[in-house]
């Protein structure tokens, strides 16, 4: 039965027992598009083996209905089944808006079932809106974050949208929602095998404070230096924060690892501190932190574009000024 | 082993600070701003080559884009590619990446029996990460994008793809459509000997008459997604540059982080 006109979808990122983070900021943005879009509802497709524990969750977050399946065959996602069982559940129910998270799975997943609708898709939207038109406007970046541009899709349907996560802020627990749920099987993968089988999947959460969770982010660049680095562990220590870098600090190998990279193909962060050392400011990486609350940048180099997205600046090498900054903090705490 | 890499041409990602919108007529201006291969489409290249050396065969390279991006796959060519198509015209300009998957599809599947497809896991551009998946699609093969690692084995094919902190491992068979990630390889240079071979290599150009496709499945007429305004992001900051010796500076940033409520 085709849902009710107007319905919003996300679909769920999860690990078997919790959600992702994207998945509930989406949860929130899609409540928003819903009510401009005239009340319309949000459903939360969830795909997965023994996942139903979630639901409730989901609910809780901002979900109307719950779309289930409940399948061994879907415990590992890949694309070619996933995108198997969403197209038909798109073809079922008739959503008018379907959202994804633009990691690394959900990029891949997006496009596929967009290929299979022969519908629109917009790559990390970092804004969705409804016009007066009643179509979905959505805000997408290019040239690495130096243009944004209105996308629209007005014929084909469902229009759909990849986000990056950090985009849009959590809606709070309600734990009075209620909701329904409703169970759907995944009978189109009978008799289907995979021509390509996830084997193995390794995953190692890194060590320390995840960088789209601390108040405070020390991201270093090019311009700090292989020596100078382990200053930056040490300041993010004390402020409790956590350490940032750019794609070249990155492929010098000083960073600890790509899940410290801010920028558009990395994480998107929006602290109440991002204190930057040694950054000149390309666009990737202006894009993952500039809605950060209070923004410092040091650099030696007075022209570097990175000023301009920030708020107080200090013209100065890098390798200079953070043993000061440490001694400085170091004499405030003593006090 | 028969491998076609789908490359395109990008300004290129050093100069994007240059780019500008007229305010006027509201489109991009990027003027004096070089034209380069896409970055990671020459790890594309480089895979597909590195393949071939292994397992002999062909590696053709395709790409949608206007006639001038004849040089950018002389360079692709260049680094040991055997034969280029050019998929161009008119008609295919403003397509979004469906309608550009459509038209890569359908030159590839003129071109003949392939057993792999490789691209760029994104565009420096539009960055979508949409194609790989939407040619694999088109094409009718398994298809995977952020590869990290490749390998064949006999028949079989072992792929690494990455995921947020950390990776799968697949096994499977050929034909496939595969989006390479950086990590992959480091591309090799083109050697003048190379540039001079690439000038005899075979070099085709395709438009829409020869790939059976009606305009009306092309370009932006052809696209499920239209374009809207373009806007320059304001970032609506100016750095108020903290003056005096460096031990001064270290001074105020403190100042300014207990302000924020970092510092206790």
């Amino acid at each position: 039965m085709p849902e009710q006109p107007g319905a919003v979808w996300i679909i769920v990122e999860q690990n078997g027992s919790m959600l992702a983070e994207v998945t509930l900021e989406l949860l929130g943005k899609a409540r928003e598009l819903a009510a401009l879009g005239g009340g319309s509802h949000v459903s939360a497709v969830l795909l997965g083996n023994n996942t139903g524990i979630l639901a409730g969750e989901l609910i809780v977050h901002g979900a109307d209905k719950v779309i289930f399946i409940d399948d061994p065959r879907l415990e590992l996602y890949q694309n070619d089944t996933y995108g198997l069982v969403l197209t038909e559940l798109v073809k079922k129910h008739r959503p008018e808006i379907v959202l994804f998270s633009a990691s690394y799975c959900g990029s891949e997943l997006s496009a596929t079932v967009a290929a299979k609708l022969e519908t629109g898709l917009a790559a990390h939207c970092v804004d969705l809106n409804i016009n007066d038109r009643g179509e979905l406007v959505q805000v997408v970046p290019a040239f690495g974050g130096m243009v944004l541009g209105d996308i629209f899709c007005p014929i084909e349907r469902p229009q759909m949208a990849s986000v990056k996560p950090g985009m849009f802020s959590k809606p709070d627990r309600d734990t009075t929602r209620t909701g329904e749920v409703i169970k759907e099987t995944a009978s189109i993968l009978d008799g289907y095998e995979s021509p390509l089988k996830a084997v193995r999947v390794v995953q190692k959460q890194p060590a320390g404070l995840p960088l789209e969770k601390a108040a405070t982010v020390v991201a270093g660049g090019w311009g700090v230096g292989q020596d100078t680095w382990p200053y930056l562990n040490q300041l993010a220590g004390a402020l409790s924060g956590a350490v940032g870098c750019t794609r070249p600090a990155l492929d010098e190998g000083w960073a600890e690892g790509e899940h410290a990279m801010i920028g558009t193909s990395g994480k998107t962060v929006r602290p109440q501190v991002y204190i930057g050392f040694g950054v000149s400011g390309s666009t990737h990486h202006i894009a993952g932190m500039k809605d950060s609350k209070v923004i410092i940048n040091i650099n030696k180099d007075p022209e570097a574009p990175i000023f301009q997205v920030s708020d107080y600046g200090a013209v100065v090498d890098a390798k200079e000024l953070l043993p000061l900054l440490l001694k400085k903090i170091g004499e405030h705490k003593e006090k | 082993m028969n491998i076609a890499v789908c490359i395109k041409p990008v300004p290129d990602p050093g100069h994007y600070h240059r780019i500008t919108i007229d305010p006027a007529t509201k489109l991009l201006e990027r003027k004096g701003i070089p034209t380069i291969i896409n970055p990671v489409d020459k790890n594309a290249v480089e895979a597909a080559l590195q393949l071939k050396e292994q397992l002999g065969g062909k590696v053709v390279l395709v790409s949608m884009a206007p006639p001038d991006a004849r040089e950018t796959l002389k360079e692709g060519l260049a680094m040991g590619a055997d034969e280029a198509y050019l998929l161009s015209d008119r008609a295919f300009a403003g397509a979004d990446t469906l309608a550009t998957a459509r038209v890569l599809a359908a030159g590839l599947k003129k071109i003949g029996e392939l057993d792999l497809i490789l691209t760029g896991s994104e565009s420096a551009d539009g960055g979508t990460n949409h194609i790989p998946s939407q040619v694999g699609e088109l094409m009718g093969f398994a298809h995977l994008n952020h590869v990290t690692e490749l390998s064949m084995e006999a028949s079989t094919i072992k792929i690494k793809t990455k995921i947020e902190n950390g990776y799968v491992e697949y096994q499977g068979r050929l034909p496939l459509a595969l989006g390479v990630a950086r990590e992959i390889n480091t591309p090799r240079y083109t050697t003048l000997m190379g540039v001079v071979m690439a000038q005899n290599k075979p070099f085709t150009t395709w438009g829409p008459g020869d790939l059976g496709l009606a305009p009306a499945n092309t370009g932006l007429a052809g696209s499920p997604t239209q374009p809207g305004d373009l806007h320059m992001p304001q970032h609506g900051r100016r750095a108020e540059l903290l003056e005096g010796a460096p031990e001064d500076m270290a001074g105020k940033i403190v100042a300014i982080l207990r302000n924020a409520g970092v510092l206790a």
